[in-house]
């Protein structure tokens, strides 16, 4: 469709990938195009992650992001979305530069999911694993029936209208 | 790039995306169920009931079946591709997010040349 697409590396597109690895943890892996030290600066410093932590395809907006990077240090991201805001809470549990990073989700009802992001520096690249583990199995069921995620649950379902919207748009195929 | 959205996944989301088609889901995954059952357990019309299961047919969550005048419903062949269908939904954002991420990276890589170059004069 478009041919102009130079600032994309196209060749070495890196894809996400997400596995339900047990009842209760979920996990994201990726490769980033650069050394750990330079993406677990990314993930710390506020004014770097909010940039891109709320993707720019979605219909939301990160209103405001305290990160106090440091164990016990708490950190509180606001998105907007139509008027309404959501708030994402909670404390690093463990802060190991460059390569370990692990904070816990204390917006939820049931409470209790722990991230662990680690940074695997590969040669210049980073491999990036995100480790969701959950409370319970059911606590991970209900994530998915509701389609929420530890992460941004309203921003899925805002997906899911979106998708609707697009495929009503493209027609039936 | 990977179309990630595919016709199919497209018909599951919209499937899902009412709460009535939802509760049906939920329903059956308890017992199967007419039409009419279904009907009056959601307060609903007949020919609402039948539109929805309709939708969930389409998108092979449920199927049907009639015996003499009763329409049977059943969970469909889907059921269990449920989870797989959020687990793309999650793997896309976290894809979008990463892009994005990539982009901030390169920047640093960038800036970290140029202040090190800067830094040797």
């Amino acid at each position: 469709m478009d041919s102009t697409r130079e600032s994309e590396p196209t060749l070495m597109k890196n894809k996400a990938t997400v596995e339900r690895k047990s009842e209760r943890e979920l996990v994201v892996t990726r490769t980033v195009d650069g050394p750990a030290r330079i993406v677990f600066e990314a993930w710390t410093k506020p004014e770097l992650l909010e940039r891109w932590w709320a993707p720019k395809s979605f219909p939301i907006s990160l209103l405001s992001c305290e990160t106090d990077v440091r164990v016990g240090g708490r950190y509180r991201l606001v998105f907007g979305y139509e008027g309404s805001t959501m708030e994402f809470f909670g404390r690093y549990l463990e802060v190991t530069p460059h390569s370990r990073l692990v904070w816990t989700n204390d917006e939820g009802d049931d409470g209790g999911t722990v991230t662990t992001v680690t940074f695997e520096d590969t040669g210049g690249k980073t491999l990036l694993v995100v480790h969701d583990l959950y409370p319970s199995k059911e606590a991970l069921d209900d994530a998915i029936a509701s389609g929420s995620t530890s992460g941004m649950p309203e921003a899925l379902e805002q997906l899911d209208e979106l998708l609707v919207t697009l495929g009503a748009s493209e027609g039936r195929s | 790039m990977v179309q990630y959205a595919s016709g199919r996944l497209d018909a599951s989301f919209a499937a899902l995306s009412d709460a009535t088609r939802r509760g049906v889901l939920e329903r059956l995954g308890r017992a199967d169920a007419s039409i009419t059952d279904l009907a009056v357990t959601f307060h609903m019309t007949l020919t609402g009931m039948r539109k929805h299961v309709g939708v969930l047919e389409q998108a092979e969550l449920v199927t049907t079946e009639k015996v003499g005048r009763v329409r049977t419903c059943r969970l469909g062949p889907r059921r269990l591709e449920e989870e797989t269908a959020w687990i793309e939904r999650y793997r896309h954002l976290w894809d979008s997010r990463l892009d994005e991420l990539d982009k901030v990276v390169e920047e640093l890589k960038r800036k970290e040349k140029v202040d090190g170059l800067n830094a040797r004069e």
